[in-house]
């Protein structure tokens, strides 16, 4: 534990560096997800197609995922960031649609027929309803994350990996428990936000 | 967003409007009967309209034309002489209360907040709809001070019927259209909500188009009977001459079993409305 009280600046850095690398991609995932999952709820067909497709990339490991993103948009943050959105789509898309399909059949029944619009409906009737399940989809894609982000340090995208490899390579523990110790405390730290949040809409 | 209220505008305290369905079919995609055929039908502003029938006769859709739930395959509907086609859908759902068996309350909302969704699409203030809130409380008496601010899931059926009814009738529409609405709740509790019904009727004059399949209950609350069957209407009648003359077997089958007893039913809420 020696380095992380003598280098904890480093360690601080690296660890802005990782969560502004898990939020940044958090928020371009939602931002995706969010209309996929209506899709998904909406739809029978597309949506099962849909989640299979993410599926099928979820499964796909990390390493083999970035490797192959490298190719396309070469190293940095770029491909870790498009990396992290496509794995939290499965999780998020899940959620989002569970989320919508739970709320119940006479409720958008009367939206509809007091005279909700769609959008109305959904924003004001569906999507509150759903936020419970929603937040529990963030949290464990964000728990997710902050696991996968680790290894995007081998693509020269910065954050708590940099001290892991930085570890293994310079054969120097201290260092990989640094790292270990912040990015399990980061995710710990993540997690009981958001269950604290999911608790929150819960009521 | 300002859709208003369509162009029959709103009821103060009373006055219904008149609906006049005109050949209306329903033909559901890929169904090989139509659902709804050739129905004729006049209701008159403020009547109290019982679609009455066995499951699948074609009254919940039927129903679900007058507010464009379900749109007419066939026919035209015109509601105070405007042809409902013609209106905007959100607009005119905005102007007829709408009550079903589920309910359907938003378990997210209040009870006030429940019953003010109509009048916050439509953009009333806020003192008005707290006051609104209030006196539907009050109509389908339960006690505004106590229930306003409880959740959906804190009442019992009953009460969440009422809360359903007093949703529908919050934008004082003058038209209010009820599938089944005391389907689900118990006998005792369905006879009281249904005397109630009648009180608001009464009270209100809005135009009442009610669906169900229990016959004493169109015997006691209806000023007309219009029995469906297979998608078409079998007869139309106050309630008296749909039990003395039926007009075929369908309807003789429907109100015949026991006729004593219905007509008995059919006295009980006269006798009942002649106390002091």
């Amino acid at each position: 534990m020696t380095y992380l009280f003598a280098h904890f600046d480093v360690v601080a850095a690296r660890t802005g560096e990782h969560v502004m690398l898990t939020l940044g991609s958090l928020a371009i995932a939602l931002l995706i997800a969010l209309p996929l999952g209506v899709l998904v709820a909406r739809t029978r067909r597309s949506g099962g197609i849909t989640l299979g497709i993410l599926g099928v990339i979820y499964t796909i490991p990390s390493l083999a995922l970035l490797a192959f993103l490298v190719r396309v948009f070469g190293l940095g943050p770029l491909t870790a960031i498009v990396a992290l959105v496509a794995y939290a789509q499965m999780i998020l898309v899940r959620n989002i649609a569970a989320g919508l399909r739970a709320v119940d059949a006479a409720q958008l029944e009367a939206a509809t027929g007091l005279g909700f619009t769609p959008l109305q409906r959904l924003v004001r009737i569906e999507f509150p309803q759903a936020l419970p399940v929603i937040v529990g989809g963030i949290r464990i894609a964000t728990v997710s994350l902050i696991g996968v982000a680790t290894i995007a340090s081998f693509i020269h995208a910065g954050g708590l990996g940099d001290l892991l490899f930085a570890g293994i390579h310079q054969d120097d523990p201290q260092k990989i428990v640094a790292g270990s110790v912040a990015a399990a405390a980061l995710a710990l730290a993540f997690d009981r936000l958001f269950a604290g949040a999911e608790a929150l809409v819960r009521r | 967003m300002s859709r208003g209220n369509f162009s029959l505008g709103t009821a103060s305290a009373n006055g219904g409007a008149a609906i006049a369905l005109r050949n209306v079919g329903v033909t559901y995609p890929g169904a090989r009967a139509p659902a709804v055929h050739a129905v004729d039908l006049s209701i008159a502003a403020g009547e109290f309209a019982v679609l009455l029938g066995p499951s699948g006769c074609g009254k919940s859709t039927l129903l679900r034309t007058l507010n464009r739930l379900i749109e007419p395959t066939a026919g035209t509907i015109e509601i105070d002489g405007a042809n409902a086609r013609a209106l905007d859908p959100i607009a005119l759902r905005r102007g007829i209360g709408y009550a079903i068996q589920a309910v359907g309350l938003f378990p997210h909302l209040t009870i006030a907040a429940n019953i003010a969704v109509v009048p916050t699409l439509l953009g009333w203030d806020r003192d008005r709809i707290a006051a609104r809130v209030d006196e539907l409380l009050a109509l389908v008496r339960l006690d505004p001070a106590s229930y306003r601010g409880r959740l959906p899931r804190e009442l019992s059926g009953g009460e969440q019927q009422r809360v359903g009814v007093a949703r529908a009738l919050a934008a004082e529409p003058r038209v209010l259209l009820m599938d089944e609405p005391f389907g689900a709740v118990d006998a005792i509790v369905r006879a009281s909500l249904q005397d109630e019904i009648r009180a608001i009727h009464q009270a209100l004059g809005t135009t009442i188009v009610f669906v169900t399949h229990d016959v004493d209950e169109a015997l006691r609350i209806a000023d007309r009977i219009v029995v469906m069957d297979a998608g078409t209407i079998a007869q139309a009648d106050t309630p008296d001459r749909v039990l003395t003359t039926p007009a075929n077997d369908v309807v003789r089958a429907l109100v015949g079993i026991d006729e004593a007893s219905r007509r008995f039913a059919l006295e009980r809420p006269l006798l009942k409305r002649r106390r002091p």
